[in-house]
């Protein structure tokens, strides 16, 4: 089933606390994304998730099971790691190798055919590899180890447009033809922005929601006009995000899109349109 | 296909549309097979349930059908659902934003309708 259940997570490092109380749950087979700042504890999260590091409260399983040293359930995900983790020396074809006796559902034909796609010489060392090719290895690694739960921490470090677009195709490939729990964390949200079911956003440690890209773009919409009258159509709206340039002002409100005032927008002269998600995570993340 | 990423308009309901706008030119014919939910996802980088979710859309709506095993197909008698649909739909899509926007820059009916028939001529002489 694979659904990862957060309960009460806080972690300290010493005196900081990088993550405060987090609670939610992913289920089985959709692909997630990890959004937050800088600084904003998403890479804590996952090493969390995968037991890398321990939490001071609370409690991380999967399918009710704890992850706290589960080999068996540890084995079933793969955390492809912003870092670079992997021995310098050691040639490709070897680490392929080796990847297949912790992950026995590693396959490494696909991982070859995956490297070839993408110009990778497997029989390179490690080393050796741009930082671009460095995020295509591991991303290749990851995809192919064929896991019920695939963590792609920053996968696009480095790749030029084209490795972008290929490396996202691949995924829903990959994806489509075994659906499974996949977790995206990174800082290009736009790009990644339809690749994803739902987001998940915190800020500072703490969670700020966890919802579809469906419903939170759904659930928001840009206001432009002149600034009083923006200001007077957003009176009694939620709001985020205000923008001002001269005398025209943009808000973000937090409604419903089929919920909007056409005929007070008009009287107002105002202009009403969508919100990227990229955007709102901006205005929610400020 | 064209889907605008920037459109406040939902992807699933962009793929629907650009979906019965290939059947309404021909280019997927009645009974015949159409793009895959996968082919969706990939070639458009899309998440596949978004996909799925266009694709229902136009399943609900008889437009098209799923023959098990094999992929999704145009019913018969599709264009003419469509056709139907986007015609009760043109007046409140086209005709009124357009004497909205007319009248927000002080364009008359007469004025307009001198435009359309000027630009009949245009492109039909």
């Amino acid at each position: 089933m694979n659904i990862i259940e957060i309960k009460g997570i806080t972690k300290y490092y010493g005196d900081v606390k990088a993550l405060d109380n987090v609670t939610f749950t992913m289920e089985m087979g959709k692909i997630y994304g990890l959004l937050g700042r800088n600084g904003a504890g998403k890479t804590t999260l996952l090493n969390l998730i995968t037991n890398r590091i321990f939490p001071t409260e609370g409690e991380i399983s999967i399918d009710g099971g704890s992850v706290y040293e589960n080999d068996k359930m540890l084995r079933n995900i793969f955390y492809m790691t912003e870092k670079n983790l992997y021995p310098g020396d050691e040639k490709l074809k070897n680490i392929f190798k080796w990847t297949r006796q912790f992950y026995p559902s590693f396959d490494i034909d696909y991982a070859k055919g995956l490297a070839e796609k993408f110009g990778l010489n497997i029989n390179k060392k490690v080393k050796d590899l741009s930082t671009g090719y460095t995020s295509i290895f591991k991303a290749v690694a990851a995809l192919a180890s064929n896991t019920g739960i695939i963590i792609f921490d920053e996968p696009i470090l480095g790749l030029d447009a084209n490795h972008r677009d290929m490396l996202y195709k691949e995924m829903l490939a990959n994806y489509n033809h075994n659906p499974r729990t996949v977790i995206i964390s990174t800082h290009l949200i736009e790009e990644v922005a339809q690749v994803l079911e739902e987001v998940v956003i915190i800020k500072e440690g703490k969670l700020v929601l966890k919802q579809s890209v469906e419903d939170l773009l759904s659930g928001a919409y840009c206001v432009t006009g002149e600034a009083s009258k923006v200001d007077r159509y957003i009176e009694d709206r939620k709001h985020v995000g205000d923008e001002k340039i001269g005398n025209i002002k943009t808000v973000i409100v937090l409604e419903d899109i089929r919920n909007k005032d056409k005929v007070l927008a008009g009287e107002l002269e105002l202009e009403l349109s969508g919100v990227q998600l990229q955007k709102l995570f901006i205005a929610l993340t400020n | 296909m064209f889907l605008d990423f920037d459109s406040e308009r939902p992807i699933y309901l962009q793929i629907a549309e650009a979906i019965e706008d290939n059947i309404i030119r021909g280019i997927f014919e009645e009974e015949s097979q159409v793009i895959s939910t996968t082919e969706i996802s990939v070639k458009y980088k899309i998440n596949p349930a978004t996909a799925g979710k266009g694709v229902k859309l136009l399943v609900d709506e008889g437009i098209l059908y799923k023959k098990r095993g094999v992929g999704m197909f145009v019913c018969a008698g599709a264009k003419k659902t469509i056709l139907k649909k986007r015609r009760e739909n043109f007046c409140q899509g086209f005709i009124l934003p357009l004497i909205d926007e007319a009248s927000k820059l002080g364009i008359t009916k007469e004025e307009i309708i001198d435009m359309i028939e000027g630009s009949f001529k245009n492109e039909y002489h």
